[in-house]
């Protein structure tokens, strides 16, 4: 039996985003975010039985949340450890918690106080940076900025692809992220004031990079028989899944370095959901980087490999747009919260609780995340 | 006062990977070339991908390389390289098949290509740690 439509995402919390949490611990912002959602859900915190964490949020653990909330039977924990992919791993993990009968209200926490630690530092600590860790490191490529920039720039050299069009991403992404309300970037910019900002990692300029951020977002999945009686509309998870690159460890000795993990998981979760990128009315795109997004666009199927930059040329990726993309902000201007903003996005749009970046009547979009060394997951979810 | 730089990150060398950094200690790029199939790979690791035999040669590479992708590094994201920015950072394909990542070590500002020749060099960061770079083929 399919897992399509099993599962449901019933509840949605974020805290403030801003650049200094203020003494408030990541633990404390995931605690935060989570008791909105439950909330959300018409919940009670004595109701999660399940908790999956997306990303290793500072030291935070299941145990703190079973002892914080006082969970009296927590039936399942996991762990979804792929950086930004993790969040929307952590929708696919829950859904089958969920749908096997396991549980039947699972809590998926993000929260961070990311800019505590250099993220140069910070990756290096992580086990899937090992191999990167030991051959690329001692070179001189520290940072994802680094092991990221080649894909775009062999894409721009192939393709054609330019910064022109990388910044429509970040001029589009901005607009929306000033319509949200709780965003850390609040001024316009323009295609001229992304070509003036300094480079980082050529080809990335300081403004096709996301904010290191303090904050926290959770969910909410539940079984999609437990959330019939739901007071929110119930917005169902179709189609979902894992994609890993090949030579996951290290993009340097990937044979296509243009194609990211997302290419093989986009046919089995569109198949999954039955239907087609172009029913898509709202995506919510992990853009750690706006090439990311690009690159994203094409593995997802919305326009062929090496045409991403025509696509997103024009204010396409906006309201109104042929396909408006990141309505909140996004990492490049809301927040980094390793993705669980987007996926708390687009629940708002499919439940028309958008505000001033409402999508008219969005009853169908999808959430990716992008993490690591190019591994994505997607999921797409509907309004019933 | 001056301040000390802080060291550059090190390798966490391993037994599968040893040989490799002895090698450019020698000033020599070796790689891992499987006995039972001949299949070479890169970076170092225990298993044959083709025929999942874990018995290996090390087979010296012959230097010749091309332009497969690059970055040029302007943010200093480890305090470590500060004082070399901008470094060129090449994405290498090596005439044996397999990739490398290294610095490009060049007199004056280059316009790289893709295909581009390159020939592989060799850094002395200090008498424990050599690590590879890459120059421009004079005869490219
Ligand atoms: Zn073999």
């Amino acid at each position: 039996m399919s897992i399509s439509g099993r599962a449901a995402v019933t509840g949605i919390g974020d805290t403030d985003y801003t650049r200094d949490a203020s003494g408030r611990s990541a633990l404390m912002l995931q605690l935060e975010a989570s008791l909105k959602a439950i909330a959300d859900a018409g919940l009670r915190p004595h109701d999660i039985d399940g908790i999956v964490m997306p990303i290793p949020s500072g030291a935070s653990v299941a145990e703190d949340f079973v002892t914080n909330l006082s969970i009296p039977d927590l039936r399942y924990s996991a762990a979804t450890p792929l950086g930004g992919a993790g969040s929307v791993a952590a929708l696919q993990c829950a859904a089958m918690a969920v749908a096997s009968g396991i549980c039947r209200h699972v809590l998926l926490p993000v929260g961070r106080t990311g800019r505590t630690q250099r993220i140069g530092a910070r990756v290096q600590a992580m086990p899937q940076f090992r191999t990167v860790g030991e051959f690329e490191a001692p070179v001189g490529a520290v940072a994802p900025a680094q092991y990221y920039a080649p894909m775009a720039r062999r894409h721009m050299e192939l393709f054609g692809t330019t910064s022109r069009q990388l910044a429509e991403i970040a001029v589009t992404t901005r607009q929306h992220a000033i319509l949200n309300g709780n965003a850390r970037m609040t001024k316009p910019i323009t295609i001229e004031d992304h070509q003036a900002s300094r480079m980082i990692a050529d080809p990335l300029r300081l403004l096709d990079c996301s904010l290191e951020s303090d904050g926290g977002a959770a969910v909410i999945v539940s079984a999609a028989e437990c959330a019939r009686d739901a007071a929110k509309p119930r917005v169902l998870i179709t189609g979902m899944g894992e994609g890993h690159p090949d030579s996951p460890s290290t993009i340097t000795q990937r044979a296509d370095i243009t194609r990211l993990g997302i290419a093989k998981v986009a046919p089995r979760a569109f198949a999954m959901a039955g239907v087609a990128p172009g029913d898509i009315q709202v995506a919510e795109i992990y853009d750690c980087f706006t090439y990311i997004v690009l690159c994203q666009l094409e593995d997802l199927g919305f326009c062929p490999k090496g045409e991403g930059g025509r696509f997103v040329e024009g204010g396409a990726l906006g309201l109104g747009g042929r396909l408006p993309v990141n309505t909140h902000g996004g990492l490049l201007s809301q927040a980094h919260m390793a993705g669980m903003n987007h996926v708390v996005e687009l629940v708002r749009q499919l439940r028309g609780e958008a505000g001033q970046a409402q999508v008219p009547d969005a009853r169908l979009g999808l959430v990716t995340g992008y993490g690591d060394l190019g591994d994505g997951t997607l999921a797409i979810m509907a309004r019933e | 006062m001056s301040q000390a730089m802080p060291p550059k990150p090190r390798p966490e060398i391993t037994e599968d990977s040893r040989p490799y950094w002895d090698g450019l200690r020698q000033h020599r790029l070796l790689l891992q070339c499987c006995t039972d199939c001949g299949r070479l790979r890169h970076y170092p690791r225990p298993l044959c991908d083709a025929c999942h035999s874990f018995a290996c040669d090390w087979v010296e590479a012959c230097g010749a390389a091309h332009v497969h992708s690059w970055t040029v590094a302007h943010h200093a994201f480890h305090p470590a390289f500060r004082n070399e920015l901008p470094t060129v950072l090449v994405t290498a394909d090596l005439a044996e098949g397999v990739r490398l990542l290294a610095p490009l070590q060049t007199e004056a500002p280059v316009t790289l290509q893709l295909g581009q020749r390159l020939q592989v060099g060799y850094w002395d960061v200090d008498p424990s740690l050599t690590v590879p770079v890459l120059r421009l083929d004079e005869n490219g």
